[in-house]
């Protein structure tokens, strides 16, 4: 049995508000191996958070308290910043959602990339520019060189996307969180990213958590599923037994999507009473 | 007579021409789709029907009557529009009852505070939110004050556009189901833009299929349910959006 | 008392009434958290205090002279000393406190209107309005304001009213700037549009949902813009272009005591206290509302 990648136990997150500190993550607990973890929520159920008090990327006011954040053996909670910094990118990465906001607008595609790679290895300029080259043809970005000189702004949602993984593994990290990788894309191009990372993820031996608001992807794409509602974790299950979902949320939200194929004349509607605070 | 006739109509945008020859025709009382990715040019055709994109050619005819190209009065009470993002619809210094009030006043319209009770009541929001600010509400409490303001003028014909999208799946549920009965109640008639097949499938008649400004397809709802699209470009979107899951296996998620 | 509270922080308003007064008092009070914003009130505050009891506060007349008591320093009878005729500087400073808030407001009340309609009409219409109307803005804004001011009350003669309409005419530039800036952010909003499918004239749009949208920046810019008024108006003074004597205008005590600056310097130096005071008051204010106004730099609504 190989020691898992990530123990996350009682991660709490809280913000301060003018009523006093209120608790926006209340207690998630879950160990990751190499394996597709999706997290899946509606807005305001803390799973965006929650991939990012991984990374420690929550900043004071912000206040995170766990018993226990362990990435392959590092205690993250009690890491000093120096070494966290050594840790992102290298170690733990995360994709974002919209290219356009996440992707810096002054710098070329590929001086970007080659910035991740820089911060954690020391490599001659010549040798920087093929690892760059080789990442964007992993990413299946034709014509790499070329699409290296390009500007963000220059390149559509679905390329931008790509080179935001591609910046994000080039490094080789064990763990990939992607945060809603797809939500800004068309719907002919999330397949293809989510088939990407998949790709990516399983060659490299990676553990992947995957957020999302969408439970049909996160069922495609993950082994496991953990549901998040208001700061808790409502239901885990694995991805094949959504369908003996327990937790009424998890029923009620599945039931909640139209499907494409259509025959009910009203479609059921959470009763977010039922269930809030159980 | 038809809602809507469109027909050859070309939509320019500081002088580029992105539509190209669109030939619509929505029955009275028919909800009609027109579905596509980014930049297929849907949302324009239906801002060319509001009168917000008036760079177009071509004949638009509403309810029998040629539209003029840009915004007017008498076209306000034929025709309303549901914007899609909910946090940006609505006015941020006017309170629900301002915003509802507002094309009452434009129109002299009296009999004020029943008017709006009545449509606050028709989209599910009670005298509580009445006299909040936007930012107090909710991003579904927003979209139902968005359909309520769009409902004020008793319009005949209501465009959406992508009404849900920025919604969460609990909350889209909710305005989608507002949306069917309110279509059923008072005799509307939709057009709606979206991206997104199954809402389709559960809110619409007929749809048509655009890509890069023009409409490769038109096909009635039912169409979904096999995924019998005669466009190649039709059955790609079908099948990214889950459509072959759909159709060849039952979902793994079915509950009963 | 807490009844009030409750009723204007109800999460659920029953009438307009009560929704505007909410908004404002949740404003008013996320502005008395800031120290240097109540200071800030606190003196504009006490500026229309002194200025509305001028007649109760200051203990001697502002023009009558006591040649006896010339160049008197300040002491327990004369609180700031008296000046070169014997008037009792104390007295006038308050006085004067009348004149200079007659200036500002007027300016403001002036300037700020017609900036803001110029702008949000050259904002909205775009094109040949908005060239015409910003062009004839930049010729008022590259003169700079003392020399237009100087070159105005020269041509009409000196005096309060000129002086007054001589820095409106050069402040309200700067005001549709702003206007038109904060219009142009706003004109492509999909509520605009949704006003527009109703049907509404441009006329309203502009009026009735735009320009509610630029007040706040404009708010903002006015009271920061006093402490400038304030300081142009006492140039003037200063000049002998604006109130004439022997009105106690602030800038005007200034210029007199100028020539006995060293041996009797508080008959100079106590107006200039008085304007420096007033203006850190405008500018602190202006600050804290800017914090409390700006949704940008992130107060809330």
């Amino acid at each position: 049995m190989t020691a898992p990648l990530l123990e996350l136990a009682n991660l709490r997150i809280a913000f301060p508000t003018p009523h006093g500190p209120a608790e926006v993550v209340k207690g998630v607990s879950f160990t990751l191996g190499r394996e597709r973890l999706g997290i899946v929520g509606e807005s305001g159920s803390g799973k965006s958070l929650t991939g990012r008090a991984i990374l420690r990327l929550i900043r004071p006011p912000g206040r995170v308290s766990a018993e226990r954040m362990v990435f392959d053996g590092i205690d993250l909670a009690v890491l000093p910043e120096r070494a966290m910094r050594n840790l992102r990118g290298a170690r733990i990465s995360m994709v974002m959602q919209d290219p356009k906001f996440s992707l810096n607008p002054v710098m070329s595609v590929g001086d970007q990339i080659a910035e991740a790679l820089r911060a954690h290895e020391t490599l001659p300029r010549r040798d920087l520019r093929a690892r760059v080259v080789e990442m964007l043809g992993q990413v299946q970005i034709n014509d790499p060189e070329r699409v290296a000189r390009l500007y963000p702004h220059q390149v559509s949602g679905g390329m931008g996307q790509r080179v935001m993984i591609a910046m994000m593994l080039i490094p080789q990290p064990d763990l990939l969180i992607a945060d809603e990788p797809t939500s800004a894309l068309d719907v002919s191009v999330q397949a293809q990213v989510l088939d990407l990372i998949d790709g990516l993820v399983r060659k490299n031996s990676m553990g992947l958590i995957l957020i999302s608001h969408d439970l049909d992807l996160v069922a495609r794409y993950c082994d496991r599923i953990l549901v998040m509602s208001a700061g808790r974790v409502v239901e885990e299950c694995a991805a094949g037994g959504l369908a003996g979902a327990t937790h009424p949320y998890t029923r009620g939200l599945i039931a909640a999507v139209p499907r494409m194929i259509e025959d009910r004349d009203e479609l059921p509607v959470l009763d977010r009473a039922a269930w809030n605070g159980t | 007579m038809k809602a809507l006739a469109l027909e050859n109509v070309d939509i320019a945008y500081a002088g580029t021409r992105v539509v190209h020859d669109v030939n619509i025709e929505v029955a009275e009382g028919e909800s009609f789709a027109l579905v596509g990715e980014s930049g297929s040019g849907k949302s324009t055709v239906l801002k060319a029907v509001a009168g917000l994109a008036p760079e177009w050619t071509g004949s638009i005819d509403v309810l029998g009557q040629p539209r003029a190209h840009g915004t007017g009065r008498a076209f306000a009470r034929t025709c309303q529009m549901v914007f899609q993002d909910p946090y940006g619809s609505l006015h941020p210094r006017k309170t629900v009852n301002a915003a509802l009030v507002e094309p009452l006043a434009v129109h002299g319209l009296g009999n004020r505070d029943a008017r709006v009770a009545d449509t606050l009541q028709a989209v599910g929001l009670d005298e509580r939110f009445r006299f909040r600010f936007p930012h107090q509400l909710s991003g579904g409490q927003r979209q139902r004050v968005a359909i309520a303001r769009a409902l004020m003028l008793e319009p005949k014909i209501m465009l959406l556009d992508e009404p849900t999208s920025a919604l969460d799946v609990s909350v889209q549920a909710e305005i989608l189901n507002l949306l069917k009965r309110l279509r059923r109640e008072q005799g509307l008639t939709y057009l709606m833009v979206t991206h997104n097949l199954p809402v389709v499938a559960f809110l619409c008649d007929r749809l048509a299929v655009m890509k890069a400004g023009r409409i490769v397809e038109v096909a009635p709802a039912r169409t979904l349910r096999t995924g019998g699209f005669a466009h190649p470009y039709s059955r790609e979107l079908y099948a990214a959006s889950g459509g072959a899951h759909a159709v060849e296996q039952p979902r793994p998620v079915e509950l009963t | 008392m807490a009844g009030a509270r409750a009723w204007l922080l109800d999460p659920s308003p029953a009438t307009s009434f009560q929704a505007s007064a909410g908004r404002a008092w949740r404003m008013f009070t996320t502005l008395m958290r800031n120290p240097l914003a109540v200071t800030g009130l606190i003196i504009v505050l006490g500026l229309v205090f002194t200025a509305a009891f001028a007649p109760q506060i200051a203990p001697e007349s502002p023009i009558g002279q006591d040649l006896g008591a010339r160049l008197l320093p300040p002491s327990e009878a004369h609180w700031m000393g008296t000046d070169e005729l014997g008037r009792d500087i104390f007295s006038r400073v308050v006085w004067g406190s009348r004149i200079t808030l007659l200036i500002v407001a007027l300016v403001a009340v002036i300037s700020a209107p017609v900036g803001l309609i110029v702008g949000a009409v050259s904002g909205y219409f775009g094109g040949w309005t908005d060239k015409l109307l910003m062009g004839i803005t930049d010729v008022f804004l590259s003169m700079p304001k003392l020399i237009l001011a100087l070159a105005f009350v020269a041509a009409l003669g000196p005096g309060i009213r000129n002086a007054i309409i001589a820095i409106a005419i050069t402040s309200w530039p700067a005001y549709a700037r702003i206007a038109r800036a904060e219009t142009l952010t706003f004109r492509h909003a999909e509520y605009i549009d949704a006003v527009r499918i109703q049907g509404a004239s441009s006329a309203r749009i502009i009026l009735r949902h735009l320009l509610p949208l630029c007040t706040s920046s404009m708010i903002v810019r006015v009271t920061l813009d006093m402490a400038g008024i304030i300081l142009t108006a006492a140039g003037l003074g200063f000049l002998g272009l604006g109130a004439q004597p022997p009105l106690p205008e602030w800038g005007a005590m200034i210029s007199r005591g100028r020539a006995f600056i060293l041996d009797q310097w508080w008959v100079a130096t106590m107006p200039g206290f008085a304007i420096i005071l007033v203006s850190l008051g405008f500018c602190f204010l202006g600050d804290g509302l800017r914090d409390v106004l700006d949704p940008k730099a992130g107060g809330r609504e």
